[in-house]
């Protein structure tokens, strides 16, 4: 992996981005808040993805597929039995009782969509590249059907109405802030965890894979294996990030989670950049803010419709593919690299991240 | 699973002609996909939007007061210059990287269309005029919708148009040259990269027809394609896709299949039809990757 920053100087940049991130409610308006709470929210998702799209090679649009089980999961187990007849609905008898308390229901939702991940990447072993693209796009784009269908579970098309969230255990954090806290909690766990696993045994195998199965498998590593892993874990976050959305807009319907987020997502990692984490920050914020700013452009003081977030957004994936294949995370080595190399003398190594440019 | 307690033949029938239609509809669009992606390698997640695209455009001619087969004629025109146009400004740079980069940006262009024309043509569901007169004909006691026969006779007119195209013409013979070996068709003179061109033009034109037959009795919406799109997936996966008339095959058989299981199985209705395509396509992937008349691929290690 090329590094383009020194180690000393990237702990710098994180610390930076900590301290931003722990500061941040003490400046911001709760609105602000709000929308700095998806960023974190989307994070998580994003880094799931870039496990799975970018270290391991395996492209899938049906992302928001498995952040849906992930909300649904959270949402069933905080209303339970007794939540579900408030709201004047059948309950099914898979659920416990009494509902949990919010918190407690995002690691849960987290594995149960993990295992569901691990159970869809079998049959996606037998698919590569395109095939596995048009399979998890089709599961992306029934999975409102299917969520209707089956109405004593999910609520049908009239959705779930969650209990308004507010801090546990007494704490006395208003409830923007509760829910800003939470979500960049998970994303900090999450991020460390994700860093781990890609810089170690696990990651040099999801690249080896990516990069020549043919050769993996003959120093050792069964793609079988770590392909299933890839996928387990990249649903896992999936499933986190719905969670946390859940429980951020205290509502979920088979609508919550459309199509158009699970390709949202994939542009978002792209264009913050495959095998990078640090992009993953980068795609996050794009992924909230750029349709926003499309729709109102700051200074112009135009208005558009709705609908230019997403030409913007397409655009932007577009030009990026055509003209920075390794997003954004790429342009700091760009910028840097000269420098680095008159210190150390000498052109970088070859990357093995360069699958995608 | 409940079966229905009588089962009327005339009932039966009715359902496979209202699928072969919808088929018709899906093989178009399966078609459009198997061309790019013969000629090009590459599936074309925006085919459908750049369907929709073209529908939109049709019906915008329409609403200004032109009949409606100027207006579909035109929007075949507009459509293959269209389908040129992406070719050579957006995938011709990406040509030889690698597949999962031209997906990405063929994602890019399905976002950016699908904002494009709720942003220009707004996001209210619009009622889009049919060619054919909405009666019905009886032909031994099945009565067949007049909307029926036309779509099936339009989509299929085109696509037995195109193979006359490939087989009798001179150009389509350099087309097919292309896609079977784009080394040896340059150096025996044929320019490559207007041929790959071509073939998206065409399957724009394809996804054109396919959008404005499917646009009277889906209505016309910014999402109305996306649905459309998955069955043709399933179609051309079916039949494998790399082979045109599997793709044809597929379609008409998704679209009678998917169509009867609505109708008679309770448990699949009007809300699970997606899924059981979906279904089909996963299943197809992994039992037989190649599909019903694909080249199986032979990895060599």
């Amino acid at each position: 992996m090329r590094r383009a920053l020194t180690p000393a100087l990237q702990g710098l940049v994180l610390a930076g981005a900590v301290l931003v991130i722990v500061l941040l409610p003490r400046f911001t308006s709760e609105f602000r808040l709000g929308q700095f709470t998806y960023v974190g929210i989307y994070f998580v998702a994003l880094l799931g993805l870039n496990i799975l799209t970018g270290y391991n090679g395996q492209i899938t649009l049906g992302h928001a597929a498995f952040m849906a089980i992930g909300g649904y999961t959270a949402a069933l187990l905080i209303l339970g039995r007794s939540g579900f007849e408030l709201l004047g609905q059948q309950a099914s008898h898979v659920l416990p009782q009494h509902g949990m308390r919010a918190i407690f229901t995002i690691p849960i939702a987290g594995l149960v969509t993990g295992v569901i991940g691990c159970l869809f990447g079998i049959p996606a072993l037998r698919l590569a590249g395109v095939s596995l693209a048009l399979a998890t796009l089709a599961v992306s784009v029934s999975l409102p059907a299917v969520a209707k269908r089956f109405e004593h579970l999910t609520g049908g098309g009239g959705g779930l109405s969650l209990p308004l969230p507010h801090a546990p255990f007494g704490w006395h954090v208003s409830s923007p802030h509760w829910l800003y806290y939470e979500a960049w909690v998970c994303a900090g766990i999450l991020f460390v965890v994700a860093w781990l696993l890609v810089r170690g045994r696990v990651g040099r195998a999801w690249r080896a894979i990516r990069d020549g199965e043919v050769a993996a498998v003959s120093s050792g590593v069964s793609p079988a294996v770590y392909k299933t892993l890839a996928f387990g874990i990249s649903a896992a976050y999936a499933g986190v990030a719905g969670a946390l959305f859940a429980i951020q807009v205290s509502y979920i319907n088979p609508d919550t989670f459309p199509v158009t987020l699970s390709l949202l997502l994939l542009a978002s990692v792209v264009i913050g950049g495959l095998s990078s984490l640090s992009g993953v920050i980068v795609g996050a914020l794009v992924l909230e803010f750029l349709p926003i700013y499309a729709q109102a452009p700051p200074i112009l003081h135009l208005q558009f419709a709705k609908e230019a977030g997403p030409v913007v957004f397409g655009i932007t994936l577009i030009l990026i593919v055509l003209l920075i294949p390794g997003g954004a995370a790429s342009l700091v080595g760009r910028i840097t690299r000269p420098v680095t190399n008159r210190a150390k003398s000498g052109s970088a190594p070859p990357s093995h991240d360069d699958f995608a440019r | 699973m409940a079966l229905p307690l009588a089962f009327v033949w005339t009932e039966f029938a009715q359902q496979v002609t209202s699928g072969l239609a919808a088929g018709a509809i899906y093989a178009s669009l399966a078609l459009a996909l198997v061309l790019i992606y013969q000629t090009t390698n590459v599936v074309n997640f925006a085919q459908g939007e750049m369907a929709t695209f073209t529908t939109y455009v049709a019906w915008s001619m329409m609403h200004h007061g032109l009949g409606y087969w100027p207006a579909f004629v035109l929007t075949l025109l507009i459509a293959f210059g269209a389908g040129v146009t992406v070719e050579r400004v957006l995938i011709r740079p990406v040509e030889h990287r690698p597949e999962i980069v031209i997906v990405i940006l063929t994602i890019g262009m399905f976002i950016a269309i699908n904002g494009l024309v709720g942003w220009i043509f707004g996001p209210e569901v619009k009622a889009f005029d049919s060619p054919f007169p909405n009666r019905s004909v009886v032909v031994g006691g099945v009565s067949i919708s007049v909307q029926d026969i036309g779509t099936f006779g339009v989509c299929l007119g085109t696509v037995v148009a195109l193979w006359l195209f490939f087989r009798l013409t001179t150009l389509g013979l350099a087309m097919r040259a292309v896609a079977f070996n784009p080394g040896a068709s340059r150096l025996m003179g044929v320019r490559v990269g207007w041929m790959l061109a071509l073939g998206w033009g065409f399957a724009a034109v394809l996804g054109a027809i396919a959008g404005m037959m499917a646009a009277p009795t889906v209505f016309l919406d910014p999402d109305m394609m996306l649905v459309v799109l998955i069955y043709a997936f399933a179609a051309a996966v079916l039949g494998g896709i790399d082979s045109p008339v599997g793709a044809v095959v597929g379609g008409l058989l998704i679209g009678v299949v998917i169509n009867l299981l609505g109708a008679y199985v309770n448990f699949v209705g009007q809300e699970l039809r997606l899924p059981t395509a979906l279904a089909v396509l996963l299943v197809v992937l992994v039992i037989r990757p190649s599909g019903l008349f694909g080249r199986v691929v032979v990895r060599k290690v």
